[in-house]
């Protein structure tokens, strides 16, 4: 176990060693004490390895994360995991706005609620919410699974393409062109799959999910509307 | 950008440390905000007394016997502590409107900063660890208080233009974000009789909220006006004599966080500003919803 002292070493010192990370490595454990908030912590790590935040974080904690796993024994600031690529980010507490936003790949994991715009953009993430989502999140979403146990805030997948939105809960609004959709054999078996790996098997059944996605309406330019304009 | 930070302490026990306490938060927010700060701290009423505070551009001889041309002019003894470019002028209440015309007279150049029971409000250009030195805010005590830096966007930066804002008697205003409709909403506000130092847009917010609090209404309301009449990004904290109020957009780009504990209601734009606070690790933490007000009175 690598045990960095953040209040002690700093950031850059911390960032430049997970950044030397390169494939294979024996050093595969690491710990971050003392975040205290700190911004960019973990950000732009490309190796597996399991690195553990003991802490709050601020801005763009694991951000463009290529397949490390982090853990955050807190909460997490705006931005989390943004533009993620492969890997896993497991929060404890909640996510401040634009969690996930515009991530590629690999999997979010947020235990308790978060706020504002979460999956933002979304290219292919898959985000796992055990709480509650805020306004306009997965607006623009693209692709990847966002799966909420809680509520859903105003405007929900607004201009939506085609990303899928899982909410076991109650959704204040959808945003435009966000439509409701029937669940299919394949929906519950992905959402088995993320409830699994999201650490929230025992908190949910894929069968209490609603399924919500793009009505694919705004895809192209409708002539009938051209007097709107 | 801008940072905010907010203490409003539940224990007595902390009122000595006030001001040590909203100094490393307010630095803790110096990168959101380099350009100027300011502070507001409710560190109690005098018997009798009112507190008015000034500032002014050249001290040494804006000040200079300024106590003793107040006694002549109004009739009573007024006691004056200067702190570098500011003074706090302790004033018999009765006697608060007579000593700020008085003032207006006698030191045409000397800006008011705040006037109230309690209030005191120290702000200019710089870091915001020179100025938190320069006016020794480490050594204040008090109720509660409000720290804000600043990264300027809607008007110059000087000492007028930075925050806290005071538009009203023990009443301030700090705020992350900027205001669109301000133009139209400060020519209404002048119609109905409110004056203002600067084209700042948050001055208008204070403003708006001083004159819903004048026409009688309760904190909570004038927070939730906020609302529907003002158009733009914030998150505004407020503080009045007794009170602490905070509320943002519905959009809520602005970040914030809050946190509160059996011994004080704390405000931070970042974690970062609470992470020294006593007992941070066991506090309730969470990001005030949008459009959602929230305030504390004692």
């Amino acid at each position: 176990m690598q045990s960095f002292d953040l209040g002690k070493e700093g950031l850059r010192a911390l960032n430049s060693a997970l950044h030397a990370l390169k494939g294979q490595t024996n050093m595969t454990a690491w710990e971050v004490v003392n975040p205290k908030g700190a911004h960019a912590i973990a950000a732009g790590v490309d190796a597996p390895v399991d690195i553990t935040v003991r802490g709050s974080t601020g801005y763009y904690c694991a951000g463009m994360n290529k397949q490390a796993t982090i853990r955050i024994k807190g909460s997490a600031g705006p931005g989390v995991a943004e533009n993620m690529m492969s890997g896993t980010v497991i929060i404890d507490g909640d996510a401040s706005q634009y969690a996930g936003a515009t991530g590629c790949g690999g999997l979010l994991v947020i235990k308790g609620n978060a706020s504002s715009r979460c999956g933002i953009s979304m290219k292919g993430i898959d985000i796992v919410v055990h709480g509650n989502i805020g306004h306009m999140s997965a607006f623009m979403a693209q692709s990847g699974n966002l799966v909420v146990l809680g509520n859903a805030g105003e405007a929900l997948g607004d201009s939506l393409y085609e990303a899928r939105l899982f909410v076991r809960g109650s959704v204040k609004s959808l945003g435009a062109d966000c439509i409701e959709k029937e669940m299919r054999p394949e929906h519950y078996a992905i959402l088995e799959d993320l409830l699994r790996r999201g650490e929230a098997e025992g908190k949910a059944k894929p069968e209490e999910f609603r399924r919500y996605g793009s009505a694919r309406k705004l895809y192209n330019f409708n002539i009938d509307n051209a007097s709107a304009y | 950008m801008c940072g905010i930070v907010g203490l409003f302490l539940k224990d007595p026990k902390l009122e000595p440390k006030l001001g040590a306490m909203l100094t490393d938060m307010l630095i803790t927010m110096t990168d959101r905000g380099p350009d100027s700060a300011g502070i507001a701290i409710y560190s109690g009423a005098k018997d009798g007394l009112g507190k008015i505070t000034v500032q002014s551009a050249e001290p040494e001889k804006d000040f200079k016997d300024l106590d003793g041309d107040l006694h002549d002019a109004i009739g009573q003894p007024v006691t004056i502590l200067v702190k570098s470019s500011h003074a706090v002028l302790e004033v018999p209440l009765g006697q608060m409107d007579a000593a700020r015309s008085a003032l207006a007279h006698l030191r045409p150049a000397v800006k008011v900063m705040s006037a109230g029971d309690s209030i005191e409000i120290f702000k200019e250009v710089g870091l915001p660890k020179d100025v938190a030195a320069r006016f020794e805010v480490s050594k204040m005590q008090g109720t509660h208080g409000i720290g804000h830096t600043r990264m300027a966007t809607e008007s110059a930066v000087t000492t007028m233009g930075a925050h806290p804002f005071s538009t009203g008697s023990d009443q301030c205003l700090v705020h992350n974000g900027s205001l669109s409709n301000h133009n139209g909403v400060r020519r209404e506000l002048k119609r109905l009789g409110m004056t203002f130092e600067t084209e700042n847009d948050t001055e208008v917010a204070a403003a708006f909220i001083s004159h819903k609090l004048q026409e009688g209404e309760p904190l909570g309301q004038a927070l939730e006006a906020t609302l529907t009449d003002l158009d733009g990004f914030f998150t505004f904290v407020v503080g009045t004599k007794n009170g602490f109020g905070v509320v943002r957009d519905p959009i809520a780009c602005k970040p914030a966080v809050m946190a509160e504990t059996d011994d004080f209601v704390a405000f931070g734009t970042e974690y970062r500003a609470l992470v020294n606070l006593p007992g941070i690790e066991t506090a309730r933490v969470w990001e005030p919803e949008p459009a959602t007000v929230y305030f504390w009175e004692r």
